[in-house]
Protein backbone atom coordinates (compact mmCIF):
# COMPACT_ATOMS: atom_id res chain seq x y z
CA UNK A 1 0.00 0.00 0.00
CA UNK A 2 1.51 3.46 -1.23
CA UNK A 3 0.93 6.54 0.97
CA UNK A 4 -1.57 8.15 -0.61
CA UNK A 5 -3.86 5.00 -0.18
CA UNK A 6 -3.02 4.68 3.08
CA UNK A 7 -3.96 8.61 4.01
CA UNK A 8 -7.38 8.55 1.57
CA UNK A 9 -10.37 8.72 4.30
CA UNK A 10 -11.69 5.25 4.09
CA UNK A 11 -15.12 5.98 2.81
CA UNK A 12 -13.66 7.02 -0.45
CA UNK A 13 -11.39 3.93 0.07
CA UNK A 14 -14.19 1.55 -0.19
CA UNK A 15 -15.60 3.30 -2.89
CA UNK A 16 -12.44 3.07 -4.84
CA UNK A 17 -12.34 5.11 -8.27
CA UNK A 18 -14.08 2.08 -9.58
CA UNK A 19 -17.46 3.38 -11.73
CA UNK A 20 -18.90 0.09 -11.76
CA UNK A 21 -19.84 -0.16 -8.45
CA UNK A 22 -23.29 1.03 -8.92
CA UNK A 23 -24.64 -1.40 -11.28
CA UNK A 24 -26.25 -4.85 -10.19
CA UNK A 25 -23.62 -7.24 -9.36
CA UNK A 26 -23.29 -10.29 -10.75
CA UNK A 27 -20.36 -12.37 -9.48
CA UNK A 28 -18.61 -13.65 -13.26
CA UNK A 29 -19.01 -17.29 -12.36
CA UNK A 30 -23.04 -16.80 -12.53
CA UNK A 31 -23.05 -15.78 -16.54
CA UNK A 32 -21.28 -17.28 -19.56
CA UNK A 33 -21.76 -15.10 -22.86
CA UNK A 34 -22.09 -17.42 -25.47
CA UNK A 35 -19.08 -17.18 -28.07
CA UNK A 36 -21.49 -17.97 -30.82
CA UNK A 37 -24.71 -15.52 -30.55
CA UNK A 38 -23.68 -13.33 -27.76
CA UNK A 39 -26.41 -13.85 -25.22
CA UNK A 40 -26.09 -14.37 -21.77
CA UNK A 41 -26.49 -17.52 -20.46
CA UNK A 42 -26.86 -18.66 -16.17
CA UNK A 43 -24.59 -20.85 -15.56
CA UNK A 44 -26.85 -22.90 -13.77
CA UNK A 45 -29.77 -22.85 -16.94
CA UNK A 46 -26.03 -23.95 -19.17
CA UNK A 47 -25.28 -26.81 -16.80
CA UNK A 48 -28.77 -28.17 -17.00
CA UNK A 49 -28.68 -28.15 -20.83
CA UNK A 50 -25.80 -30.20 -21.29
CA UNK A 51 -23.41 -26.97 -21.65
CA UNK A 52 -25.07 -26.27 -24.56
CA UNK A 53 -26.64 -22.28 -25.38
CA UNK A 54 -30.50 -22.73 -25.34
CA UNK A 55 -30.73 -20.05 -28.41
CA UNK A 56 -28.25 -20.98 -30.91
CA UNK A 57 -27.13 -24.77 -29.87
CA UNK A 58 -23.55 -23.58 -29.76
CA UNK A 59 -21.44 -26.57 -27.83
CA UNK A 60 -19.24 -24.91 -24.77
CA UNK A 61 -16.48 -27.67 -24.56
CA UNK A 62 -16.17 -29.13 -21.41
CA UNK A 63 -13.80 -31.09 -19.32
CA UNK A 64 -13.24 -34.71 -18.98
CA UNK A 65 -14.85 -35.82 -15.98
CA UNK A 66 -18.04 -33.36 -16.78
CA UNK A 67 -18.01 -35.28 -19.94
CA UNK A 68 -17.85 -38.59 -18.14
CA UNK A 69 -20.35 -37.34 -16.05
CA UNK A 70 -22.96 -36.37 -19.07
CA UNK A 71 -22.97 -40.04 -20.82
CA UNK A 72 -22.49 -42.74 -17.59
CA UNK A 73 -25.15 -44.04 -15.49
CA UNK A 74 -24.54 -42.23 -11.57
CA UNK A 75 -21.59 -43.42 -9.57
CA UNK A 76 -20.82 -45.92 -12.21
CA UNK A 77 -17.49 -45.26 -13.44
CA UNK A 78 -13.81 -46.72 -12.35
CA UNK A 79 -11.13 -44.89 -13.28
CA UNK A 80 -7.82 -46.93 -15.07
CA UNK A 81 -4.49 -45.54 -14.42
CA UNK A 82 -4.84 -42.81 -12.43
CA UNK A 83 -1.83 -41.98 -10.89
CA UNK A 84 -0.38 -42.24 -14.27
CA UNK A 85 1.61 -38.53 -13.78
CA UNK A 86 3.66 -37.28 -17.42
CA UNK A 87 7.83 -35.93 -17.07
CA UNK A 88 9.52 -34.39 -18.59
CA UNK A 89 11.61 -37.29 -20.54
CA UNK A 90 13.70 -35.53 -22.88
CA UNK A 91 14.55 -32.78 -20.89
CA UNK A 92 12.59 -30.29 -22.87
CA UNK A 93 13.15 -26.39 -21.41
CA UNK A 94 10.14 -24.79 -20.00
CA UNK A 95 7.99 -28.36 -20.16
CA UNK A 96 8.02 -29.01 -16.14
CA UNK A 97 6.69 -25.30 -15.53
CA UNK A 98 3.74 -25.96 -18.05
CA UNK A 99 3.04 -29.82 -16.72
CA UNK A 100 2.68 -28.15 -13.29
CA UNK A 101 0.59 -24.68 -14.63
CA UNK A 102 -1.64 -27.42 -16.48
CA UNK A 103 -1.71 -29.74 -13.09
CA UNK A 104 -3.05 -26.80 -10.91
CA UNK A 105 -5.98 -25.52 -13.76
CA UNK A 106 -7.28 -29.07 -14.66
CA UNK A 107 -7.11 -30.86 -11.86
CA UNK A 108 -5.58 -33.84 -13.93
CA UNK A 109 -2.24 -35.31 -13.91
CA UNK A 110 -2.36 -35.79 -17.75
CA UNK A 111 -4.88 -34.75 -20.81
CA UNK A 112 -6.96 -38.24 -20.86
CA UNK A 113 -9.00 -39.80 -18.54
CA UNK A 114 -9.89 -43.71 -18.94
CA UNK A 115 -12.13 -45.75 -17.03
CA UNK A 116 -14.68 -48.09 -16.78
CA UNK A 117 -18.70 -47.32 -16.92
CA UNK A 118 -21.80 -48.55 -17.89
CA UNK A 119 -24.37 -46.48 -20.27
CA UNK A 120 -27.92 -47.73 -19.63
CA UNK A 121 -26.42 -50.48 -17.58
CA UNK A 122 -24.42 -51.37 -20.09
CA UNK A 123 -20.80 -51.96 -19.28
CA UNK A 124 -17.93 -50.50 -21.51
CA UNK A 125 -14.72 -48.17 -21.38
CA UNK A 126 -14.55 -44.95 -21.78
CA UNK A 127 -11.95 -42.27 -22.55
CA UNK A 128 -12.15 -38.92 -22.34
CA UNK A 129 -9.51 -35.94 -22.95
CA UNK A 130 -9.47 -32.22 -22.27
CA UNK A 131 -8.51 -29.14 -23.23
CA UNK A 132 -7.74 -27.78 -20.10
CA UNK A 133 -4.62 -29.94 -20.06
CA UNK A 134 -2.07 -28.33 -22.30
CA UNK A 135 -4.67 -28.22 -24.92
CA UNK A 136 -5.56 -32.12 -24.83
CA UNK A 137 -2.09 -32.76 -26.08
CA UNK A 138 -0.96 -36.75 -26.40
CA UNK A 139 2.14 -37.35 -24.60
CA UNK A 140 3.96 -40.85 -23.53
CA UNK A 141 1.29 -40.65 -20.43
CA UNK A 142 -1.23 -40.14 -23.42
CA UNK A 143 -0.89 -42.39 -25.54
CA UNK A 144 -0.15 -45.31 -22.80
CA UNK A 145 -2.94 -44.57 -21.18
CA UNK A 146 -5.14 -44.92 -24.07
CA UNK A 147 -3.19 -48.27 -25.27
CA UNK A 148 -4.15 -49.78 -22.03
CA UNK A 149 -7.83 -48.98 -21.61
CA UNK A 150 -7.89 -50.69 -25.31
CA UNK A 151 -6.04 -53.28 -23.89
CA UNK A 152 -8.06 -54.02 -20.63
CA UNK A 153 -11.59 -53.57 -23.35
CA UNK A 154 -10.00 -56.42 -25.52
CA UNK A 155 -9.23 -58.83 -22.56
CA UNK A 156 -12.57 -57.88 -21.52
CA UNK A 157 -14.67 -57.96 -24.49
CA UNK A 158 -15.56 -54.33 -24.08
CA UNK A 159 -16.93 -51.86 -26.15
CA UNK A 160 -15.41 -48.62 -26.26
CA UNK A 161 -16.25 -44.62 -26.52
CA UNK A 162 -13.54 -42.29 -26.88
CA UNK A 163 -14.26 -38.54 -26.86
CA UNK A 164 -11.79 -36.62 -28.74
CA UNK A 165 -10.00 -33.12 -28.15
CA UNK A 166 -6.83 -32.34 -29.20
CA UNK A 167 -4.30 -30.05 -30.29
CA UNK A 168 -2.24 -33.15 -31.87
CA UNK A 169 1.11 -35.11 -30.23
CA UNK A 170 2.59 -33.14 -27.68
CA UNK A 171 5.65 -31.63 -29.21
CA UNK A 172 7.29 -31.40 -25.78
CA UNK A 173 7.54 -35.06 -25.70
CA UNK A 174 9.63 -35.30 -29.25
CA UNK A 175 9.27 -38.43 -31.17
CA UNK A 176 7.98 -39.96 -27.99
CA UNK A 177 4.76 -38.63 -28.70
CA UNK A 178 4.65 -38.95 -32.27
CA UNK A 179 4.75 -42.79 -31.90
CA UNK A 180 2.30 -42.75 -29.06
CA UNK A 181 0.13 -42.39 -32.55
CA UNK A 182 1.26 -45.45 -34.43
CA UNK A 183 1.19 -47.55 -30.55
CA UNK A 184 -2.50 -46.06 -29.95
CA UNK A 185 -3.70 -47.25 -33.52
CA UNK A 186 -1.88 -50.73 -33.00
CA UNK A 187 -4.26 -50.81 -29.86
CA UNK A 188 -7.36 -49.87 -31.27
CA UNK A 189 -6.42 -52.83 -34.22
CA UNK A 190 -6.44 -55.45 -31.96
CA UNK A 191 -9.43 -54.52 -30.13
CA UNK A 192 -11.26 -54.21 -33.40
CA UNK A 193 -9.91 -57.58 -34.55
CA UNK A 194 -11.11 -59.19 -31.15
CA UNK A 195 -14.85 -58.36 -33.15
CA UNK A 196 -15.51 -55.38 -30.54
CA UNK A 197 -17.01 -51.97 -31.24
CA UNK A 198 -15.25 -48.55 -31.28
CA UNK A 199 -17.06 -45.23 -31.14
CA UNK A 200 -15.60 -41.68 -31.52
CA UNK A 201 -17.11 -38.94 -30.83
CA UNK A 202 -14.93 -35.58 -31.60
CA UNK A 203 -15.45 -32.76 -29.68
CA UNK A 204 -14.33 -29.01 -30.53
CA UNK A 205 -11.17 -29.08 -31.63
CA UNK A 206 -10.12 -32.53 -33.05
CA UNK A 207 -6.80 -32.49 -35.14
CA UNK A 208 -2.87 -33.20 -35.58
CA UNK A 209 -1.72 -36.37 -34.47
CA UNK A 210 -4.92 -37.80 -32.22
CA UNK A 211 -7.34 -36.41 -36.05
CA UNK A 212 -4.72 -39.17 -37.67
CA UNK A 213 -4.51 -41.72 -35.18
CA UNK A 214 -7.29 -43.10 -32.58
CA UNK A 215 -9.88 -40.15 -33.84
CA UNK A 216 -10.55 -41.56 -37.20
CA UNK A 217 -10.20 -45.36 -36.29
CA UNK A 218 -13.54 -45.78 -34.95
CA UNK A 219 -16.22 -48.40 -36.29
CA UNK A 220 -18.52 -45.20 -35.86
CA UNK A 221 -17.49 -41.76 -36.22
CA UNK A 222 -19.68 -39.52 -34.18
CA UNK A 223 -19.37 -35.37 -33.91
CA UNK A 224 -20.67 -32.74 -32.05
CA UNK A 225 -21.98 -29.69 -33.91
CA UNK A 226 -19.45 -27.01 -35.42
CA UNK A 227 -16.57 -28.78 -33.74
CA UNK A 228 -13.53 -28.05 -35.32
CA UNK A 229 -11.74 -31.29 -36.63
CA UNK A 230 -8.76 -31.41 -38.68
CA UNK A 231 -4.89 -32.85 -39.51
CA UNK A 232 -3.32 -29.64 -40.29
CA UNK A 233 -5.30 -26.37 -38.64
CA UNK A 234 -6.86 -23.51 -40.36
CA UNK A 235 -4.12 -20.93 -39.50
CA UNK A 236 -0.99 -23.77 -41.10
CA UNK A 237 -3.72 -24.32 -44.18
CA UNK A 238 -3.83 -20.90 -44.72
CA UNK A 239 0.05 -20.24 -44.33
CA UNK A 240 0.94 -22.95 -46.69
CA UNK A 241 -2.09 -21.93 -49.68
CA UNK A 242 -1.77 -18.47 -49.15
CA UNK A 243 -5.17 -18.00 -49.35
CA UNK A 244 -8.30 -17.63 -47.08
CA UNK A 245 -10.75 -20.79 -45.80
CA UNK A 246 -14.32 -20.93 -46.64
CA UNK A 247 -16.06 -20.21 -43.07
CA UNK A 248 -17.43 -23.79 -42.30
CA UNK A 249 -14.07 -25.69 -43.52
CA UNK A 250 -13.20 -28.52 -41.51
CA UNK A 251 -16.09 -28.35 -39.07
CA UNK A 252 -17.94 -31.78 -38.24
CA UNK A 253 -20.97 -30.71 -40.45
CA UNK A 254 -17.97 -30.61 -43.20
CA UNK A 255 -16.65 -33.40 -42.44
CA UNK A 256 -19.61 -35.51 -42.61
CA UNK A 257 -20.67 -33.96 -45.83
CA UNK A 258 -17.03 -35.10 -46.89
CA UNK A 259 -17.91 -38.71 -45.60
CA UNK A 260 -15.46 -38.89 -43.32
CA UNK A 261 -17.74 -38.35 -39.84
CA UNK A 262 -20.64 -40.71 -39.80
CA UNK A 263 -23.08 -38.60 -37.76
CA UNK A 264 -23.17 -34.95 -36.12
CA UNK A 265 -25.03 -35.24 -33.38
CA UNK A 266 -26.24 -32.83 -30.87
CA UNK A 267 -25.16 -33.50 -27.12
CA UNK A 268 -28.35 -33.49 -25.41
CA UNK A 269 -28.73 -36.94 -27.63
CA UNK A 270 -25.66 -37.98 -27.25
CA UNK A 271 -26.33 -40.53 -24.33
CA UNK A 272 -29.50 -42.02 -25.90
CA UNK A 273 -27.62 -42.32 -29.29
CA UNK A 274 -24.81 -44.08 -27.52
CA UNK A 275 -27.17 -46.35 -25.66
CA UNK A 276 -29.40 -47.54 -29.01
CA UNK A 277 -25.60 -48.07 -30.65
CA UNK A 278 -24.18 -50.08 -28.09
CA UNK A 279 -27.42 -52.14 -28.24
CA UNK A 280 -27.62 -52.68 -31.82
CA UNK A 281 -24.44 -53.99 -31.32
CA UNK A 282 -25.66 -56.79 -29.01
CA UNK A 283 -24.33 -55.40 -25.67
CA UNK A 284 -26.75 -55.48 -22.88
CA UNK A 285 -27.27 -54.25 -19.49
CA UNK A 286 -25.08 -56.48 -16.27
CA UNK A 287 -26.12 -56.26 -13.05
CA UNK B 1 27.79 -30.99 -36.70
CA UNK B 2 24.50 -29.19 -34.69
CA UNK B 3 21.44 -30.64 -34.64
CA UNK B 4 20.27 -27.69 -37.27
CA UNK B 5 23.27 -28.58 -39.21
CA UNK B 6 21.85 -31.88 -39.54
CA UNK B 7 17.97 -30.89 -40.67
CA UNK B 8 19.75 -28.53 -43.10
CA UNK B 9 21.81 -31.52 -44.19
CA UNK B 10 18.67 -33.53 -44.51
CA UNK B 11 16.68 -30.75 -46.31
CA UNK B 12 19.59 -30.27 -49.13
CA UNK B 13 18.29 -30.81 -52.69
CA UNK B 14 21.79 -32.60 -53.53
CA UNK B 15 20.76 -35.50 -51.32
CA UNK B 16 19.64 -38.86 -52.93
CA UNK B 17 16.27 -39.48 -53.62
CA UNK B 18 13.76 -42.11 -52.69
CA UNK B 19 14.10 -42.59 -56.46
CA UNK B 20 17.75 -42.76 -56.58
CA UNK B 21 17.96 -45.80 -53.64
CA UNK B 22 15.75 -47.72 -55.38
CA UNK B 23 17.08 -47.25 -59.23
CA UNK B 24 20.66 -48.36 -57.22
CA UNK B 25 19.04 -51.12 -55.45
CA UNK B 26 16.45 -52.34 -57.59
CA UNK B 27 17.96 -52.01 -61.06
CA UNK B 28 16.14 -52.87 -63.53
CA UNK B 29 13.97 -55.32 -62.16
CA UNK B 30 11.96 -52.14 -60.69
CA UNK B 31 8.50 -51.78 -61.98
CA UNK B 32 6.40 -48.85 -60.84
CA UNK B 33 2.79 -49.56 -60.20
CA UNK B 34 0.55 -46.52 -59.82
CA UNK B 35 -2.69 -45.20 -58.76
CA UNK B 36 -4.62 -45.51 -55.15
CA UNK B 37 -7.49 -47.12 -56.84
CA UNK B 38 -10.21 -44.76 -55.67
CA UNK B 39 -8.87 -40.62 -56.55
CA UNK B 40 -5.81 -40.56 -58.53
CA UNK B 41 -2.15 -41.33 -58.18
CA UNK B 42 -0.23 -39.36 -56.32
CA UNK B 43 3.23 -38.68 -57.52
CA UNK B 44 4.71 -37.78 -53.61
CA UNK B 45 4.65 -41.52 -53.12
CA UNK B 46 6.38 -44.15 -55.86
CA UNK B 47 5.52 -47.49 -55.24
CA UNK B 48 6.20 -50.95 -57.23
CA UNK B 49 7.64 -53.62 -57.15
CA UNK B 50 11.19 -55.66 -57.68
CA UNK B 51 13.87 -58.12 -57.13
CA UNK B 52 16.65 -57.24 -54.06
CA UNK B 53 18.95 -59.82 -55.06
CA UNK B 54 16.80 -63.29 -55.25
CA UNK B 55 13.75 -61.99 -52.83
CA UNK B 56 10.68 -60.44 -54.30
CA UNK B 57 10.17 -57.12 -52.52
CA UNK B 58 7.42 -54.36 -52.55
CA UNK B 59 9.19 -50.91 -52.43
CA UNK B 60 7.48 -47.68 -51.68
CA UNK B 61 8.88 -44.28 -51.08
CA UNK B 62 8.11 -40.61 -50.52
CA UNK B 63 9.92 -38.64 -53.38
CA UNK B 64 10.72 -35.12 -53.17
CA UNK B 65 12.04 -34.82 -56.70
CA UNK B 66 15.68 -33.91 -58.28
CA UNK B 67 15.23 -31.27 -60.22
CA UNK B 68 12.29 -28.09 -59.90
CA UNK B 69 10.29 -29.71 -62.47
CA UNK B 70 10.49 -33.18 -60.52
CA UNK B 71 10.02 -31.10 -57.34
CA UNK B 72 6.71 -29.26 -59.02
CA UNK B 73 5.62 -32.34 -60.14
CA UNK B 74 6.04 -34.27 -57.00
CA UNK B 75 4.59 -31.64 -54.93
CA UNK B 76 8.10 -31.50 -52.86
CA UNK B 77 7.74 -34.92 -51.36
CA UNK B 78 4.17 -33.53 -49.68
CA UNK B 79 1.56 -36.65 -50.26
CA UNK B 80 -2.09 -36.11 -50.52
CA UNK B 81 -4.48 -38.35 -48.63
CA UNK B 82 -4.48 -40.96 -51.64
CA UNK B 83 -0.91 -41.20 -51.91
CA UNK B 84 -0.88 -43.05 -48.73
CA UNK B 85 -3.54 -44.97 -50.06
CA UNK B 86 -1.91 -45.89 -52.65
CA UNK B 87 0.89 -47.24 -50.38
CA UNK B 88 -1.46 -49.03 -48.47
CA UNK B 89 -3.41 -50.31 -51.46
CA UNK B 90 0.37 -51.41 -52.19
CA UNK B 91 1.25 -52.89 -48.89
CA UNK B 92 -1.89 -55.02 -48.50
CA UNK B 93 -1.13 -56.42 -51.95
CA UNK B 94 2.38 -57.58 -50.57
CA UNK B 95 0.52 -58.88 -47.66
CA UNK B 96 -1.50 -60.89 -50.06
CA UNK B 97 1.75 -62.55 -52.06
CA UNK B 98 3.61 -62.24 -48.92
CA UNK B 99 6.46 -60.00 -49.94
CA UNK B 100 8.31 -58.39 -47.52
CA UNK B 101 7.85 -54.61 -48.07
CA UNK B 102 10.89 -51.96 -47.88
CA UNK B 103 9.70 -48.47 -47.65
CA UNK B 104 11.85 -45.10 -48.06
CA UNK B 105 11.05 -42.09 -45.92
CA UNK B 106 11.65 -38.90 -46.92
CA UNK B 107 9.22 -35.79 -46.33
CA UNK B 108 8.97 -32.91 -44.99
CA UNK B 109 5.15 -33.85 -43.86
CA UNK B 110 1.99 -34.72 -45.46
CA UNK B 111 0.72 -31.92 -47.50
CA UNK B 112 -1.45 -29.31 -46.02
CA UNK B 113 -4.41 -28.26 -48.23
CA UNK B 114 -7.83 -27.87 -49.08
CA UNK B 115 -7.81 -30.99 -51.43
CA UNK B 116 -5.62 -32.53 -48.61
CA UNK B 117 -8.71 -32.22 -45.79
CA UNK B 118 -11.37 -32.69 -47.75
CA UNK B 119 -10.09 -36.06 -48.81
CA UNK B 120 -9.52 -36.75 -45.40
CA UNK B 121 -5.55 -36.97 -44.39
CA UNK B 122 -5.78 -37.50 -40.87
CA UNK B 123 -8.07 -40.66 -42.04
CA UNK B 124 -5.04 -41.68 -44.56
CA UNK B 125 -2.63 -41.66 -42.19
CA UNK B 126 -4.44 -42.92 -39.28
CA UNK B 127 -5.49 -45.79 -41.73
CA UNK B 128 -2.30 -46.82 -42.90
CA UNK B 129 -0.65 -46.95 -38.60
CA UNK B 130 -3.75 -49.55 -37.96
CA UNK B 131 -3.50 -51.55 -41.33
CA UNK B 132 0.09 -51.44 -40.87
CA UNK B 133 0.74 -52.53 -37.44
CA UNK B 134 -1.11 -55.57 -38.39
CA UNK B 135 0.12 -56.86 -41.84
CA UNK B 136 1.32 -60.58 -42.02
CA UNK B 137 4.49 -59.76 -43.65
CA UNK B 138 7.74 -57.85 -43.17
CA UNK B 139 8.34 -54.26 -43.16
CA UNK B 140 11.23 -52.38 -42.96
CA UNK B 141 11.69 -48.48 -43.34
CA UNK B 142 14.87 -46.74 -43.89
CA UNK B 143 14.58 -42.27 -43.26
CA UNK B 144 16.76 -41.10 -45.87
CA UNK B 145 16.52 -37.37 -45.41
CA UNK B 146 13.39 -35.69 -43.60
CA UNK B 147 11.27 -36.98 -41.73
CA UNK B 148 8.52 -35.18 -41.22
CA UNK B 149 6.04 -35.70 -38.35
CA UNK B 150 2.45 -37.84 -39.15
CA UNK B 151 3.56 -37.99 -42.91
CA UNK B 152 6.51 -40.16 -42.46
CA UNK B 153 5.06 -42.35 -39.62
CA UNK B 154 2.47 -42.68 -41.91
CA UNK B 155 5.41 -45.53 -43.80
CA UNK B 156 7.27 -46.06 -40.92
CA UNK B 157 4.93 -48.72 -38.78
CA UNK B 158 7.71 -50.96 -39.40
CA UNK B 159 9.67 -54.43 -37.62
CA UNK B 160 12.33 -52.20 -37.73
CA UNK B 161 13.24 -48.79 -38.93
CA UNK B 162 16.55 -47.43 -39.99
CA UNK B 163 18.18 -43.62 -40.35
CA UNK B 164 20.92 -42.67 -42.55
CA UNK B 165 23.43 -40.84 -40.64
CA UNK B 166 22.05 -37.45 -41.73
CA UNK B 167 18.45 -37.92 -41.76
CA UNK B 168 16.33 -36.38 -39.58
CA UNK B 169 13.23 -37.46 -37.79
CA UNK B 170 10.66 -35.32 -35.87
CA UNK B 171 7.08 -34.64 -34.24
CA UNK B 172 7.44 -31.07 -35.84
CA UNK B 173 9.55 -29.05 -37.85
CA UNK B 174 12.11 -27.25 -35.88
CA UNK B 175 10.49 -23.77 -37.65
CA UNK B 176 6.94 -24.54 -36.16
CA UNK B 177 8.29 -25.64 -32.84
CA UNK B 178 9.99 -22.19 -32.42
CA UNK B 179 7.27 -20.32 -33.08
CA UNK B 180 4.45 -22.33 -31.52
CA UNK B 181 6.75 -22.18 -28.26
CA UNK B 182 8.70 -18.79 -28.84
CA UNK B 183 6.72 -17.40 -30.96
CA UNK B 184 10.15 -16.69 -33.16
CA UNK B 185 10.90 -19.09 -35.93
CA UNK B 186 14.29 -17.66 -36.39
CA UNK B 187 14.94 -19.91 -32.90
CA UNK B 188 14.68 -22.84 -35.11
CA UNK B 189 18.38 -24.08 -34.25
CA UNK B 190 17.24 -24.04 -30.44
CA UNK B 191 14.11 -25.96 -31.15
CA UNK B 192 16.23 -28.40 -33.59
CA UNK B 193 18.15 -29.26 -30.36
CA UNK B 194 15.64 -29.47 -27.54
CA UNK B 195 13.70 -31.71 -30.11
CA UNK B 196 16.21 -34.50 -30.39
CA UNK B 197 15.87 -35.46 -33.93
CA UNK B 198 18.86 -36.69 -35.50
CA UNK B 199 19.60 -40.48 -36.12
CA UNK B 200 21.82 -40.56 -33.32
CA UNK B 201 19.30 -39.03 -30.81
CA UNK B 202 16.29 -41.73 -32.17
CA UNK B 203 18.43 -44.37 -31.58
CA UNK B 204 19.36 -43.45 -27.70
CA UNK B 205 15.63 -42.94 -27.43
CA UNK B 206 15.18 -46.78 -28.69
CA UNK B 207 13.27 -45.46 -31.38
CA UNK B 208 15.37 -47.06 -34.55
CA UNK B 209 17.46 -49.78 -34.85
CA UNK B 210 20.24 -49.02 -37.14
CA UNK B 211 22.11 -45.76 -38.56
CA UNK B 212 23.28 -46.45 -41.96
CA UNK B 213 26.39 -45.03 -43.37
CA UNK B 214 25.38 -42.30 -46.51
CA UNK B 215 26.11 -43.76 -49.90
CA UNK B 216 26.82 -41.15 -52.76
CA UNK B 217 25.50 -41.13 -55.99
CA UNK B 218 27.30 -44.14 -58.24
CA UNK B 219 29.28 -45.19 -54.95
CA UNK B 220 27.46 -49.14 -56.06
CA UNK B 221 29.78 -50.96 -53.75
CA UNK B 222 28.22 -48.66 -50.27
CA UNK B 223 25.12 -49.89 -52.63
CA UNK B 224 25.82 -53.54 -52.51
CA UNK B 225 26.52 -53.53 -48.70
CA UNK B 226 23.19 -51.85 -47.98
CA UNK B 227 21.44 -54.54 -50.10
CA UNK B 228 23.06 -57.34 -47.86
CA UNK B 229 21.75 -55.53 -44.95
CA UNK B 230 18.46 -55.08 -46.35
CA UNK B 231 18.03 -58.50 -47.71
CA UNK B 232 19.72 -60.85 -44.21
CA UNK B 233 16.88 -58.45 -42.34
CA UNK B 234 14.77 -59.88 -45.05
CA UNK B 235 15.36 -63.45 -44.77
CA UNK B 236 15.82 -63.63 -41.02
CA UNK B 237 12.03 -61.47 -40.78
CA UNK B 238 10.36 -63.86 -43.10
CA UNK B 239 11.42 -67.17 -41.21
CA UNK B 240 8.77 -65.53 -38.89
CA UNK B 241 4.74 -66.49 -39.29
CA UNK B 242 2.73 -63.58 -40.20
CA UNK B 243 1.34 -63.36 -36.97
CA UNK B 244 4.16 -63.34 -34.98
CA UNK B 245 5.92 -60.85 -36.99
CA UNK B 246 2.84 -58.74 -36.57
CA UNK B 247 2.62 -59.26 -32.19
CA UNK B 248 6.48 -58.00 -32.21
CA UNK B 249 5.85 -55.12 -34.03
CA UNK B 250 2.59 -54.06 -32.04
CA UNK B 251 5.32 -54.62 -29.01
CA UNK B 252 7.96 -52.71 -30.75
CA UNK B 253 5.81 -49.97 -30.68
CA UNK B 254 4.14 -50.89 -27.06
CA UNK B 255 7.28 -50.60 -25.39
CA UNK B 256 8.11 -46.56 -25.91
CA UNK B 257 6.78 -44.26 -23.56
CA UNK B 258 5.49 -47.22 -21.60
CA UNK B 259 4.79 -46.35 -17.81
Amino acid sequence: MDLFTFIKPKNELEQGDDTTVNKPYVPDEMWVKCPDCGTLLLTTDIEENFHVCSKCNHHFRVGSRKRIDMVCDKDTFKELDADFVSKNIIDFPGYDEKLESSKRRSGEKDSVVCGTCKIDGIETVIISMTADFMMGSMGTVTGDKITRAFEYATENGLPVIAFTVSGGARMQEGILSLMQMAKTSGAVKLHSDAGLLYITVLTDPTSGGVTASFAMEGDIILAEPGALIAFAGPRVIEQTIRQKLPKDFQTAEFLQEKGFVDKVIDRRYLKETLSKLLKIHNYTEVQ
Amino acid sequence: MSAYDNVLAARSTKKLTSLDYINALFGDSFIELHGDRNFADDKAVVGGVGMLNDIPVTVIGLEKGRNTKERMERNFGAAHPEGYRKALRLMKQAEKFHRPILCFVDTSGAFCGIGAEERGQGHAIATNLMEMMALKTPILSVFIGEGGSGGAIALAVADEVWMMENAVYSVISPEGCASILWKDSSKAAEAAECLKMTAKDLFNLGVIERILREPTAGDQKMFESMKLLICRTFEKNLAVSGEELARLRYNRFRKIGQQ
